[in-house]
Parts: structure tokens; C-alpha cells; sequence
């Protein structure tokens, strides 16, 4: 799992916030995947019902966001081993008032077997994209207040 | 006690095709670009047809049946409307036992709620519709003695309706009938977990609607839904889903400057104020059974009353009384009458419940009963089961902000009414609630103070045609369920009149 804090710190720098997302070996695969049939990518994590509380993801831009959203941070994917691709960042984002209920919590994007929904693009492939949470430790949540 | 026959077993009164191609212009046409996908049946995992698996082109065969049909069918006295509505309700209903397994079997809920809720509450509802349809009224307006302004109902024209894979065929009604009573013709798409249901009833009403009046392409919400949504060539877009998609179609429908309705999901609470405890008697049982109806359609419901708060001189006593209540909900075979909850509708749904098992027990909610997936045996190996789930923690942990939408229910306690309703509304969303109490003064107040569309008071989980349904806050636009829909699917055509003689005076 990369989860590294993103843009990498210069050496002696003071501590920076921890990432607030990250995402799985096995989903940064599949993003390598579907970027080469998409373009550039974005995921915005959805609330309420059917597909609700799961990570949308959508050719970058396609989802407009503004003001009522926050950047919760950049995907680093790594260039695919076995393929001639580069590196490339996904850009996540939240509705600002979920993120007030979110805001204590590392999210993880990851992938499983599944079918669906909504217009995300990983869909058709028989997957879907999936948030692992965890609680932030004192550490880290005392960082992202400074 | 009766259990059903699988789908493709003997003795089934409900059967599949191989596969199922697209409902346009009345017949089944084949996908454009030849692809078809899986249709499992989440009872035991295994596919029991394959799909259609539509994309821009077969929205646009769609779209070209739809706007062939529109004006013939928008033209249509409302006698002939009504006529055919009530006739789609009869063919339903002649089909009913029918119906309820083919959805079962497909969406993975326990029959019992497809016999007595899904499909009776579908057929009602078109033929609540077609009454709606007859009994509307223009209006006039007199604005003086001699200009008069007449305001008609006119049909959209062509509208496109996605519908979601909790209640396959009861949403799609919710949708379909108003729309067509109002005179549109409809393309609609499916949900891709459940993308069967509803070309079974196709077929059965096929000779009752007009050729293009009523289409139906299936697929991938990224391949299909969205040139739907996106099309200049509808004048509405219905929507029932989550937060995002609801967003994504509201940019698209801004492109083209049509309407939306959107209902978009909730985290509902369930609020016992501590009168229900006050004898143990009849309605203290109906009481335990409206705290259990988180478990209702494997929590796969909009409005699951996800969030149980207990006053607090009675929470322990009626938590206790609850958790014993929810551990007799019988789960099995969903085709067997008696049991109760059935299977999650996919395997991501599954897996997105157990990913919350994980995080409230990091947040420190306690587990009071269930918190696994249930694995079964036998035919139903391969299932997508869970056990109802109780927790209980503070309204500020994710369980109690996320729609998880399985068998979840999050409690906590309140002190008085002023701290239920401040929790009651502490969410993002307002689409349904639930108050008990024996009180009618209580029950009155809290249910104006809460913010949602939908409080049930002293009961839960009923869904009659003629009670609005539709949310507040993030959980939506619109309102089905009642005659007023009929205005979410009709233009206002009005004609302003003038019987004088003598000119305006400007010129």
C-alpha cells in the first residue's frame, strides 16, 4: 500500500500533516488501467443512498466541483512495473459538510469484486472502487490541525 | 409456510430468458455494439442470465422510439390513459406471485415483502395515477371582467427516469406511472445490479402500451446512464440514488436547462420518547417492531430508520427488549414465505458494510448483536448475507452520519425532546424519520421539528400512494408518491385571454 505523505518532504523540513488518503496496490493498478481508456481521473466520494458512501470516479473535470467541495489530497500511482506508462496523481474530493463528519478519519481507496453504480467509470470492468477507513491517531490529528 | 421454486428449476412459476436484450419501440432489440454483461442473482451468487449492455447509440434508438411515440401518446384523452394504466395494474396483479419471485430472485429480498409490499404497492400505484390523472383540474384565473387566464396541463414530451436496484420494480413504478399518466414518453434505465425485473413486466404489458411509449436500455451508469442524463433530447430527468450522482446528473440537466428530481438516500433516526414504556402492551410490541425495521429489505431502503434514538429513563430496558426482538428476525432462503431478511443485493454493497463494521468498531461503538456476515449453506452458498447489526455509540460517529444501507442500525440515547430533535437533525440529510410516543402532543411537535420529508408517527416503513415522499436537505428535489409528482412531469400552458374590445393603450 503507497501511503506515502504526497508531494514528498524535503529532507529536514518540519513534519508535514499526514495524507488523508491513500489507495491500494491493487486500485492504483486499476487506475493505470482505466486512465489509459478515460484520460486524467478525480474521485468524489458520494453520500446517502443505493451506491452512496462509496468513491466516485469519473474522468477529471467531468464532475464539477466548487466552493462546496474539499481537496482532500492527491493519489500518487506509480508507474506499472511490467509497462511502459509514468507516474500520474488523482485528485480526491469531498463534499465540505460530509468532510465535517469525515474529518477524523484516513481513507483508503480500494477495489473488490462488484457491480456497480452511479456513472463511476471503474463500473463495467466488474469492480468497484471501495473507502477503508481508519481513525487518525492523536499524532496525526494534532499535525492537520496545525 | 411456502418456499418457491428457483427460477429455472422445476416447478418454478418464474422464469428467465438467456438473455435480454433492450425494450425499444415495443420488441426487444439487440445492444448496438453487440455486448452483453452477467446478471447474478445475489440469493447464491450465481448468474441466471445475461443483459444488454447498452451505451450512447441505444440510448439514441431509445430516444428516437420515444420522441415517434410522444405526441400520438401525449395527444390521448386522460380516459385513455387512465384506461391503460389500470389495465397495466389488472395484468400486474393476474402476475403478482409471478412478479414477486422473478424480483426476488433477482434483487435478493425475501419474498414475503415482494407479495406483500413490492408489487402490491406498485399495482396500486398505477392505479392511483390514472384516477390522479382523471380527477386533475386546470384553473382559471379571472383578472378582470374581461381577460381571463386559463392555465392547461401539457406533457413534457420525451423524459428519462434511472432508476435503483433496492426496489427494481416498485421505483420504476414510482416514476413510470405518474410520468405516463401526465402523457410522457419514458426511457428508462435500470440499475445494473438489478436489470431484469423490470423487462419481466415488460413483457407481460407489452400489448397495453403504444410502440415507443415506454423504453427501456440497460447498462453501466458510465456507458448509459450518463448519455441519458445528458441528452438535449429529453425535457426531464428523473434520479434515484446517492449524493455524487445526484450532483453529476443536476450539471447535466444544467446544460440543457431541464428539471430534476432527485431523491437521494438519508440516515433516518427512530425516535422512542420513554411513553412507548409505559405498559407493556400491544403498542409497546409495535414500538419494538418499528426499532426492527432497520432490518427491512436487508437495510437496502432509502429511508432504513438507521439511527435508533432511546430516551434515556427507558434505554436500557427497551434496548434490551430491542436486541432480543431484532436476534428472532429469521434470515434464510429468500424464496421461503417465512423468512424475513434476505441477501444484500451485490457483492460491493456487501463488502461495503463489512468496511463499516470495521470503522465503527474503531470508533468505539459497541456491538450489541451481529457485526459479521452470515454464511449460509447448502443452495445458498455464494449469497451475499449479513447479520442485522445493532451498535450503539454518539450521533457524531460515521455509522450514525453514512448511509451504510444493509441491516445497521446505530443507537444512542437522548435526554429530553429538545436533545432528540437536536440529534434527530444533526445529519446531512431528511428523508424519512420515525416518532413514537403515546403522546399526540409530542408526536406532533417532533414531527414538525424534525427536517425531513417523510415522519412516520407511530409507525414505519409504510409507503401509500397519496403520502408524499421526498426529502430535505441533501436527500433531494422533488416528491413522489402523490398527485403533486404529476406537476414534476407536466408543463403549464397558459393562455391569458382577452374578451375586450378596445386596445391596450400604448401604441
Amino acid at each position: 500500500m503507497s501511503d506515502d505523505v504526497w508531494p514528498p518532504q524535503a529532507a529536514g523540513a518540519p513534519p508535514a500533516p499526514p495524507a488523508r488518503v491513500a489507495v491500494t496496490d491493487s486500485a492504483a493498478a486499476l487506475l493505470a488501467r482505466l486512465r489509459d481508456k478515460h484520460g486524467e481521473l478525480m474521485f468524489h466520494q458520494s453520500g446517502g443512498c443505493c451506491d452512496g458512501s462509496s468513491p466516485m470516479c469519473y474522468p477529471d473535470g467531468d464532475f464539477i466541483t466548487g466552493d462546496a467541495d474539499i481537496h482532500l489530497g492527491d493519489l500518487a500511482v506509480a508507474a506499472p512495473p511490467d509497462r511502459d506508462a509514468e507516474s500520474f496523481t488523482v485528485p480526491v474530493w469531498m463534499s465540505r459538510n460530509q468532510f465535517e463528519y469525515w474529518k477524523h478519519t484516513h481513507l483508503t481507496i480500494d477495489v473488490v469484486p462488484g457491480r456497480g453504480a452511479g456513472f463511476s467509470v471503474e463500473a463495467p470492468e466488474g469492480v468497484r472502487f471501495l473507502i477503508r477507513s481508519r481513525l487518525f491517531t492523536d499524532e496525526e490529528s494534532d499535525l492537520l490541525r496545525d | 409456510m411456502t418456499v418457491y421454486a428457483a427460477p429455472g428449476t422445476e416447478g418454478a412459476i418464474a422464469s428467465f430468458r438467456p438473455r435480454y436484450d433492450h425494450w425499444i419501440g415495443g420488441e426487444y432489440v439487440p445492444p448496438a455494439n453487440g455486448q452483453y454483461f452477467e446478471n447474478p442473482s445475489p440469493v447464491n451468487g450465481q448468474t441466471f442470465t445475461e443483459v444488454a449492455r447498452g451505451d450512447a447509440d441505444d440510448i439514441d434508438r431509445a430516444l428516437d422510439a420515444a420522441h415517434g411515440a410522444a405526441p400520438a401518446w401525449g395527444r390521448t384523452s386522460v380516459t385513455e390513459r387512465a384506461r391503460v394504466l389500470n389495465k397495466i395494474a389488472d395484468r400486474m396483479e393476474e402476475h403478482l406471485e409471478e412478479l414477486a419471485v422473478a424480483e426476488t430472485w433477482e434483487n435478493g429480498k425475501p419474498v414475503r415483502e415482494t407479495l406483500a409490499a413490492d408489487l402490491p404497492l406498485a399495482i396500486d400505484h398505477f392505479r392511483y395515477f390514472a384516477g390522479a390523472i382523471r380527477a386533475q383540474e386546470g384553473s382559471i384565473s379571472e383578472i378582470d371582467g374581461d381577460t381571463i387566464a386559463y392555465h392547461f396541463h401539457e406533457p413534457l414530451g420525451v423524459v428519462g427516469q434511472i432508476i435503483p436496484w433496492n426496489f427494481p420494480i416498485l421505483m420504476a413504478v414510482w416514476k413510470l406511472a405518474p410520468a405516463l399518466a401526465a402523457g410522457n414518453a419514458v426511457v428508462l434505465k435500470p440499475a445494473e445490479q438489478t436489470p431484469t425485473s423490470i423487462l419481466y413486466l415488460m413483457e407481460l404489458i407489452a400489448d397495453l402500451i403504444p410502440p415507443g411509449v415506454l423504453n427501456v436500455v440497460n447498462g453501466f451508469g458510465a456507458e448509459a446512464g450518463k448519455p441519458l442524463a445528458s441528452s438535449p433530447r429529453i425535457r426531464k430527468i428523473a434520479f434515484t440514488g446517492e449524493t455524487t450522482t445526484g450532483r453529476l446528473i443536476m450539471q447535466y440537466a444544467s446544460q440543457n436547462i431541464i428539471p430534476v428530481t432527485l431523491e437521494l438516500g438519508g440516515k433516518s433516526p427512530n425516535i422512542f420518547f420513554s411513553d412507548v414504556a409505559a405498559s407493556n402492551d400491544e403498542f409497546y410490541d409495535k414500538a419494538l417492531e418499528g426499532f426492527t425495521m432497520f432490518a427491512l429489505n436487508q437495510g437496502e431502503v432509502c429511508t432504513c430508520p438507521s439511527r435508533a434514538l432511546i430516551q434515556a429513563d427507558i434505554y436500557q430496558s427497551f434496548l434490551a427488549d430491542a436486541v432480543a426482538r431484532t436476534e428472532a428476525i429469521k434470515q434464510g432462503n429468500p424464496l421461503d414465505t417465512d423468512t424475513m431478511i434476505g441477501a444484500q443485493a451485490s457483492n460491493d454493497q456487501l463488502e461495503k458494510i463489512l468496511s463499516y463494521f470495521d470503522i465503527g468498531k474503531a470508533e468505539g461503538a459497541k456491538v450489541l448483536t451481529g457485526g459479521y456476515r452470515a454464511e449460509m449453506e447448502g443452495d445458498l452458498a455464494g449469497g451475499y448475507y449479513v447479520t442485522p447489526t445493532i451498535f450503539e455509540g454518539k450521533n457524531s460517529m460515521r455509522i450514525f452520519q453514512e448511509e451504510i444501507f444493509g441491516p445497521v442500525v446505530a443507537v444512542t440515547e437522548f435526554a429530553d425532546f429538545d436533545d432528540a430533535i437536536k440529534v434527530a437533525n444533526d445529519t446531512l440529510y431528511g428523508l424519512g424519520a420515525g416518532v413514537w410516543t403515546r403522546s399526540g402532543a409530542d408526536a406532533y411537535r417532533a414531527g414538525r421539528a424534525i427536517e425531513a420529508g417523510r415522519v412516520w408517527t407511530n409507525c414505519y416503513h409504510a409507503y401509500p400512494a397519496a403520502a408524499a415522499f421526498g426529502g430535505y436537505k441533501g436527500s433531494g428535489v422533488g416528491r413522489e408518491n402523490h398527485k403533486m409528482m404529476l406537476d414534476h412531469y407536466q408543463q403549464t400552458k397558459n393562455l391569458l385571454v382577452s374578451y375586450a374590445q378596445g386596445k391596450q393603450g400604448f401604441f
